[in-house]
């Protein structure tokens, strides 16, 4: 176990390398000057330049660049932006809320998704598996901002007081709910159809015929014997959304103004603040690798034929 | 339009009639032993749901290629005088903002949303199968390169690439309909190839194991010819699921980007960009929402449900 875990460890190196150095040479490599319009409607004084140049190392060779920028990034030095801002600092201030609203969106898409799977799966053809059927094609076919639009009016029309259409500063549970909602709604759509594909090609299989002619309780059948064999493809699913999630997410809080890294990231790349564009890819990349290394390990657990030597 | 523009329109509709008209072919006599394709061709005929589902496509691209068909009102035609009117006899889905008639609007727009939606889907196949068949079928070190790109690809946030990509196209300078559209095309395949690599590698490395492979590469067939003659017909189909699933979802990301504002722009209106428009009216004026995202989910929906429709057939476990 301890072996698996280093060498996928060992594994994510490269990848995470191979993914940074992407987003850094294509946030750098852009063409165009990048001081443009650093200095009002005037073009930047010479000394201007030279000390910016200096400081972000914008003569050396790209290879030169990224490599000073990783050396500082593992010491915890994120940079700073053109007009001396930490970017730590700002990428610390917004990435709870976006943390906090993908937390959401997953829970949501695992409790209503699962639910729903489960559900249709044990039941088969009837009229409420027809409905999941059809409201889940019509989620997935329905872009996120479109879903965003429709549900925000509602809320406008609505006016209630405890479902706001627009999110605080603070970033509250209570008004991620909705949000959090739209963003996994097309992931939801699909845990749900996964759920319930894996529980109908489960139900026939022998161990569930062995359990129940042992005469175990229903309730330890599905709970136990079929949801445990059922995990494995929605687990993998919900950990590999989460890189969609992290994306949508730009989509999400520019629609409910929530302060998240979403909108930082979107704004820094016409800003061309290259900084913290890599710096919050950084994190996202991380944080993809390390859940689905973690789904990875939890199929043992599921799994018992499973094992990591 | 300019000259390229009608060509480029003409190769991405007739690649989907195309695609139609091999599965017209696939229908052989009863007698003669039947492949995979034409038994699932006999099982999809009756259908319904991809009777409808193809119906719909074939009227969507036949509303792509010849818009005059439906209006003869000009999109362009602005009259402020008529500015977010609500739909009427004379303007069935009303007016948007500046006085253009929707409708004609929706109904030119149709080209270009199918447009991104199956150049980006072929691309990105194209790009995804032919390194997924070679990685899949040579394995060893082309396999582990290959991989572990797809990877660094999967691990990048679709959106956040595609929006760093169309940032450095449009400070490039890219600025007519055919260029846009290019550029949106480009990041969608640019990004999402690992997607179709994976399915086409994991169906090479199940098929190169078979006999008629080994038999093939003993009578001396060079690599080239196993791969196209042999593995090619064998790993296709679900890839091709793929594909049909993938051009539905393609043309929902080009209206996630032009909301964002960098996928299409005048003078490429696609629907997306209409709804992107309308953000800022919706509450006084739904229908400048509605009418061109009813076409959308319409037509993501269509896609998405004849490929797994195809899929269905193909999968003999499942009848």
């Amino acid at each position: 176990m301890g072996r698996y875990v280093l060498r996928r460890l060992l594994q994510i190196v490269p990848v995470f390398i191979g993914t940074t150095f992407l987003i850094y040479v294509l946030i750098w490599a852009i063409p165009g000057d990048p001081f443009a319009g650093l200095c009002g409607e005037r073009r930047c004084p010479d000394s201007f330049i030279a000390t910016m140049t200096e400081k972000y190392h914008l003569n050396d060779s790209i290879f030169v660049q990224y490599f000073k920028y990783m050396t500082a990034l593992v010491q915890g030095d994120f940079g700073e932006t053109f007009n001396g801002q930490s970017v730590g600092e700002l990428i610390s201030l917004r990435f709870p809320v976006s943390v906090r609203l993908a937390i959401v969106a997953v829970a949501i898409e695992a409790l209503i998704g699962v639910t729903a799977g489960i559900l249709t799966g044990l039941r088969g053809r009837s009229f409420l598996d027809n409905l999941v059927l059809a409201s889940t094609l019509f989620l997935i076919s329905m872009p996120t901002f479109v879903t965003g639009f429709v549900v925000q009016q509602l809320l406008l029309k609505g006016d209630w007081e405890f479902l706001p259409p627009t999110v605080s500063d603070q970033a509250r549970w209570s008004e991620l709910i909705i949000p959090g909602f739209v963003l996994g709604a097309v992931a939801m759509a699909f845990v749900a159809r996964l759920t319930r594909t894996s529980i109908m090609e489960n139900k026939r299989s022998d161990y569930m015929r062995t359990a129940r002619a042992k005469g175990l309780p229903n309730s330890r059948i599905v709970g136990v014997h079929l949801l445990r064999n059922s995990a494995i493809p929605v687990l993998t699913f919900l950990g590999t959304s989460l890189g969609g999630l992290m994306g949508g997410a730009i989509v999400t809080e520019g629609i409910f103004d929530i302060k998240g890294v979403g909108g930082l990231i979107y704004r820094s790349i016409l800003d061309k603040e290259g900084f913290i564009v890599t710096g919050v890819v950084v994190l996202l990349v991380i944080v993809f690798l390390m859940v689905n290394l973690i789904i990875d390990l939890l199929y043992a657990v599921l799994d018992p034929r499973i094992r990591y030597d | 339009m300019t000259e390229s523009t009608t060509t480029a329109m003409g190769a991405g509709a007739a690649s989907a009639e195309d695609q139609i008209a091999a599965l017209d072919q696939l229908e052989t006599k009863p007698g003669k032993p039947r492949s995979l394709w034409s038994d699932a061709w006999l099982d999809l005929r009756h259908r319904p749901v991809f009777v409808v589902c193809v119906l719909l496509i074939a009227f969507l691209v036949v509303m792509a290629l010849f818009p005059g068909l439906f209006t003869s009102v000009d999109p362009t035609h602005k009259d402020l005088a008529h500015s977010r009117e609500a739909p009427s006899a004379q303007a069935w889905f009303g007016y948007d903002v500046q006085g253009r008639d929707i409708y004609a609007r929706v109904i030119y727009g149709a080209r270009w949303s199918i447009l991104v939606g199956v150049l980006a889907s072929l691309l990105s196949v194209l790009i995804g199968g032919t390194v997924g068949i070679m990685a899949g079928y040579r394995g060893g070190w082309l396999d582990g390169v290959a991989s572990r790109t797809a990877e660094i690809f999967f691990g990048l946030p679709f959106v956040l690439g595609a929006i760093v990509v169309l940032t450095a196209f449009r400070s490039a300078g890219v600025n007519s309909a055919i260029a846009i559209v290019g550029a949106v095309v480009v990041s969608i395949a640019v990004l999402i190839w690992p997607v179709s690599m994976r399915i086409m590698r994991s169906a090479a490395i199940g098929a190169r194991q078979h006999d008629y492979v080994k038999a093939a590469r003993a009578l001396g067939a060079s690599t080239t010819r196993v791969l196209i003659k042999h593995l090619l017909p064998n790993c296709l189909a679900p890839v091709l699921v793929y594909a049909t699933i993938a051009l539905g979802e393609f043309i929902g990301l080009e209206a996630t980007l032009s909301f964002l504002g960098i996928g299409l722009r005048d003078p490429a209106v696609s629907w997306g960009v209409m709804i992107a428009d309308s953000r800022n009216y919706i509450r006084v004026a739904p229908y400048l929402l509605f009418f061109p995202a009813g076409f959308l989910v319409v037509t993501v929906l269509s896609f998405v449900m004849l490929g797994d429709a195809i899929r269905d057939a193909l999968d003999p476990k499942l009848r």
